[in-house]
């Protein structure tokens, strides 16, 4: 047993536990196993890792290592511990970005160490030196278009930006020939490396992430999350070909397939295809759609929606990104133990892409201890609408339309969504009679049995408790 | 077309398939009506009612002899062979009981509804006269058993001393059941009821009754809406519970049926003799044989030492003005099912499962059974089967289609990895292995899991830091630098998404720890 031989040993092993942390993760009961095999893997790779780098580096570069390991594992944890639940899908596409930075690093690394310094280098052999120019030139594409990408997600997501898909005309032509650029360039970039290119490659990259995420509307932010955690993942399994390192290639694609298996779970659970969304401009037709689809909507005061919740056989709570805009998790939790004591039967309705993350509402509702075996997903509990006294749509509106069934002319026709108009009350917290992220204007509001109650959600909640 | 409603000939019958107010609703979709003459007596319909609301009164030939004809109860042959041809009788057949019934019909050029045969499904909620004549069933049960008891039901401290509550035990929460205990905890009776479907016990709770669970591994989770046969050990302990409850009731109500087949005998004599003297039993399954011993369909019988053993089968009759008007309703939204042009046009859709279903037998044509219909996805059910891969809900491309974009895909790898070097072979195994066993590993995350997973994922996704980490003890300056601010930014991402996820699933509780999640 050699070093090298001991570090790819341990490389196996830490592949295989990812593996495993993946597949734990897939039950409540294992999910923090999972975590735990995560965690080992991890250990194992790095402690492998650094060990391998120990015989050809002086100590200083150690410490460096450490060092640089140390301020990242503070800065990460000190996040982890600070965020917010609400926060988390503005974390996770920050995270994301990280990776595709150092994806953009390793490649940059690969060109200065190997192809700058031409015939003095001794990596690769001659014979090979094409193809690690193409693994650059793709390392380095992947990595900056999922940097861009994830921070124009996180800006949108944060609502530092405005979250409107941005209408450049002929969008679609600008990505496809971003694309056919990038192909062009890194034949060039083979042929003979150059500085130059690998800067256009970076730059041009750079524009791709930023401007396919920036014309990608709020409503598609789960698909795009998820699609930038498989870019992520792409982007490393890039860079493990770049260098040469299986433990990379086999993280890497285990992420980016995942990742892409998720977007597609997804964009079916929203009816559309994964290109529509990728060519994004989604959101916008629907203003004008707006103007015309009005009507009388009938509002409700908080006393008497307790009123109706108290006389309630049955309580379906159908939450939506408004609700962690509000942080109403909490009272909304208090509502359904108190609404439980009284005999009343209480569960949640959780649509797939409600939130801005996969399973956004999940999360929150377990943060706020509600129990996950009363939150269903829509398949569950979509036949159960016509049995239900009430039903709150918290914060929620497109993932409640019923035009989506009824309208064949409505942008989101064809979507599935929760039933809620089947119900005998349906009660719906809202700001204002604005429309929802896909722009698309909601008859639920101005059918008979729906009722509304305007106002922050959390304080509309908080006055039901206290009716009660 | 005209619809006509005859008179009830059977025996004790006293419901009517179409009141004053149904009348109106059936020439809103386009019907002429015409009701028999007395049809409506029974249940204090008079004919000028029917008169009053737009239908036609005649004999009993010409109801017959319409083109459609509603019916309550199952009619004689007598009656079928009055049908005109092409006709469209819709009635209670039990044509899983009956096949001389149905051969009957068959025998005629006509199409039979039963109004019995309705599947349970959501939509078909408003058609269904088994819930709706069973609700009615459950309440007269109540009363009956109040009318035979000689107590009260709610408990009262009086200046005369203090009465205990009557303690009610209903068997089997079905509609009747549920409505039985509805009835008898708002009477202000102590309610218990029992079931085989333990998921019937928040409904028992609703109603104000309380669940006594049977003590068995086994359970039931129905896939149709009813209830099935169980085994030894279950009815064993059953017997067990329903003797020690016997002891301690008042009053038992039976409402298990098992469809198409007899009833199952859960209290037996033993059980009936332990009761209190003045106790009170109502059967409602005595039509089909009976739960209890000694039980006689249409008779209230007394044991000798004092216990009164209802077994009534026309329960529903006995509200005949409630039942009537429940059971034309049903009638009246199959009408309006089989009406879709509102025109007085009878259009029946054999594709629908609902129609399908109660279709015994069509132009002379026996149609019966129908294919099963499930109604309830049980989350039971769904982990016995695997889940459904996400293909299948697409129709299956053509296997030529499939064959042709597999061998591209497979020519075109081999032509990739054939030019490439040794090492470049290595790193394209692991890579497309890999790509599978994360699509595979995926497929059966629980929808309530993305966050966590997406988490979990990147900070996998950050051992890019391995990749840094060796570049880091590279010579040059600048690359050194680089490689530090990507070790930097990647061991952000390893640390803050694994503790993130623990966070998270740190919050994930539950109100019955070993419920697996489907």
């Amino acid at each position: 047993m050699t070093a090298t031989t001991a570090a790819s040993a341990a490389y196996i092993v830490a592949g295989l536990l990812f593996v495993l942390s993946l597949a734990a993760l897939s039950r409540h009961e294992s999910a923090r196993s999972g975590i735990v095999y995560g965690i080992t893997g991890m250990a194992i790779a790095l402690a492998a890792t650094v060990g391998l780098a120990a015989r050809s580096v002086e100590a200083s570069a150690i410490a460096l290592i450490l060092v640089a390991m140390a301020v990242g594992a503070v800065i990460g944890l000190w996040r982890a511990r600070r965020v917010e639940m609400t926060g988390m899908p503005e974390l996770i596409a920050l995270l994301h970005s990280f990776v595709g930075l150092a994806a953009v690093l390793v490649g940059w690394n690969g060109y200065l160490s190997v192809e700058a310094r031409s015939g003095s280098q001794t990596e690769v052999p001659a014979n090979l030196l094409g193809i690690h120019s193409a693994e650059v030139a793709i390392g380095v594409f992947v990595g900056a278009v999922t940097l861009t990408g994830s921070i124009v997600a996180f800006l949108k997501l944060s609502a530092r930006i405005k979250s409107n898909p941005l209408m450049l005309p002929g969008r679609n032509w600008l990505n496809l020939g971003a694309l056919a650029a990038f192909v062009v360039l890194t034949g060039t970039f083979v042929a003979s490396p150059s500085l130059g290119e690998l800067t256009a490659v970076t730059v041009l990259a750079l524009a791709l992430g930023w401007h396919l995420v920036a014309s990608i509307g709020g409503g598609d932010m789960p698909v795009v999350v998820s699609m930038l955690n498989s870019y992520s993942g792409w982007a490393a399994a890039a860079s493990g070909f770049l260098l040469d390192n299986n433990l990379l290639i086999l993280t890497g694609a285990l992420v980016g397939s995942s990742g892409a298996y998720l977007s597609y779970i997804m964009c079916k659970a929203m009816n559309r295809s994964f290109l529509s969304v990728i060519a994004g401009g989604f959101g916008n037709e629907g203003a004008t759609v707006a103007a015309g689809a009005q009507g009388e909507h009938t509002e409700i005061t908080a006393d008497d929606a307790a009123d109706l919740l108290r006389d309630a056989k049955s309580v379906i709570i159908t939450p939506g990104y408004g609700m962690a805009v509000a942080h109403a998790q909490g009272p909304v939790a208090d509502l359904t133990r108190k609404l439980t004591e009284a005999g009343v039967e209480v569960r949640f309705g959780i649509h797939p892409v409600a939130g801005r993350l996969p399973g956004h509402m999940n999360v929150l509702l377990a943060e706020a201890k509600v129990p996950y075996d009363i939150v269903l997903e829509m398949d569950e509990i979509n036949d159960d609408f016509p049995d239900t006294s009430v039903v709150l749509v918290i914060g929620a509106n497109d993932t409640v339309n019923p035009a989506a069934l009824e309208d064949p002319g409505s942008p989101i026709a064809g979507m599935p969504v929760l039933a809620v108009w089947e119900a005998e009350q349906v009660i719906v917290f809202k700001r204002s009679m604005n429309t929802g992220y896909a722009g698309v204007q909601n008859p639920l509001f101005f059918r008979e049995n729906t009722r509304m109650l305007f106002g922050d959600a959390r304080e509309r909640v908080e006055d039901i408790l206290k009716a009660l | 077309m005209l619809i006509g409603v005859p008179r009830e000939a059977r025996p004790g019958e006293t419901r009517v398939a179409a009141t004053p107010v149904t009348v109106r609703q059936l020439i809103g979709l386009g019907y002429d009506v015409l009701v028999q003459s007395g049809a409506g007596s029974a249940s204090s319909f008079p004919d000028e009612a029917f008169a009053q609301a737009g239908a036609r009164v005649g004999t009993a030939a010409e109801a017959w002899s319409a083109d459609v004809v509603l019916h309550v109860s199952k009619p004689t042959p007598g009656e079928v062979a009055q049908l005109r041809d092409g006709a469209l009788l819709i009635s209670s057949l039990t044509p899983a009981l009956d096949p001389e019934l149905v051969d009957t019909l068959a025998a005629r050029p006509i199409t039979a509804l039963a109004m019995d045969a309705v599947p349970r499904i959501s939509r078909a909620q408003s058609l269904d006269v088994l819930s709706s004549m069973a609700n009615i069933a459950g309440y007269r049960a109540v009363v009956e058993a109040a009318h035979a008891f000689g107590r009260f039901f709610t408990g009262q401290v009086t200046a005369a001393g203090k009465v205990p509550p009557a303690k009610v035990l209903v068997v089997g929460a079905g509609v009747a059941g549920l409505a039985a205990i509805g009835a008898a905890s708002s009477l202000g009776a102590i309610v218990r009821a029992t079931d085989v479907r333990p998921e019937v016990a928040e409904q028992v709770r609703s109603l104000g009754g309380e669940y006594v669970a049977v003590r068995a591994a086994e359970t039931q989770v129905s896939s149709d809406g009813y209830a099935r046969e169980m085994s030894d050990d279950y009815n064993l302990r059953a017997a067990e519970l329903y003797a020690e409850q016997a002891r301690d009731v008042d009053i038992v109500i039976t409402t298990a049926l098992i469809p198409g087949r007899s009833a199952p005998r859960l209290i037996t004599e033993e059980m009936v003799a332990s009761m209190r003297p003045g106790s009170v039993i109502v059967d409602m399954a005595a039509a089909q044989g009976g739960n209890v011993a000694g039980s006689v369909p249409d008779e209230k019988v007394t044991t000798p030492h004092g216990v009164t053993i209802i077994g009534y089968t026309d329960l529903p009759g006995r509200l005949p003005a409630q039942a009537s008007q429940l059971f034309a309703t049903n009638l009246v939204n199959l009408v309006k099912l089989l009406t879709p042009g509102k025109d007085g046009q009878i259009v029946l859709d054999l594709d629908d499962v609902v129609q399908r279903s109660m279709t015994v037998v069509r132009d002379g044509e026996t149609l019966w059974p129908p294919p099963p219909v499930q109604v309830s996805a049980t989350p039971a059910a769904a982990q016995a089967s695997p889940p459904p891969a996400p293909a299948r809900e697409k129709p299956p491309a053509s296997p030529a289609r499939t064959f042709a974009v597999v061998g591209i895909g497979a020519v075109l790898l081999f032509l990739v990895t054939a030019f490439s070097p040794d090492q470049l072979i290595e790193n394209f195994t692991v890579f497309a292995l890999a790509i599978v066993v994360g699509f595979y590993v995926i497929g059966h995350v629980h929808h309530a899991l993305h966050t966590p997973l997406m988490s979990v994922t990147n900070a996998i996704s950050g051992i890019i830091v391995v990749g840094a980490l060796l570049q880091l003890g590279h010579t040059s300056t600048l690359v050194g630098v680089l490689a530090f601010v990507a070790v930097l930014v990647a061991s952000i991402n390893v640390f803050g998404g694994f503790a993130v996820t623990r966070r998270m699933l740190g919050m994930f509780t539950t109100t019955r720890p070993t419920r697996t999640p489907s």
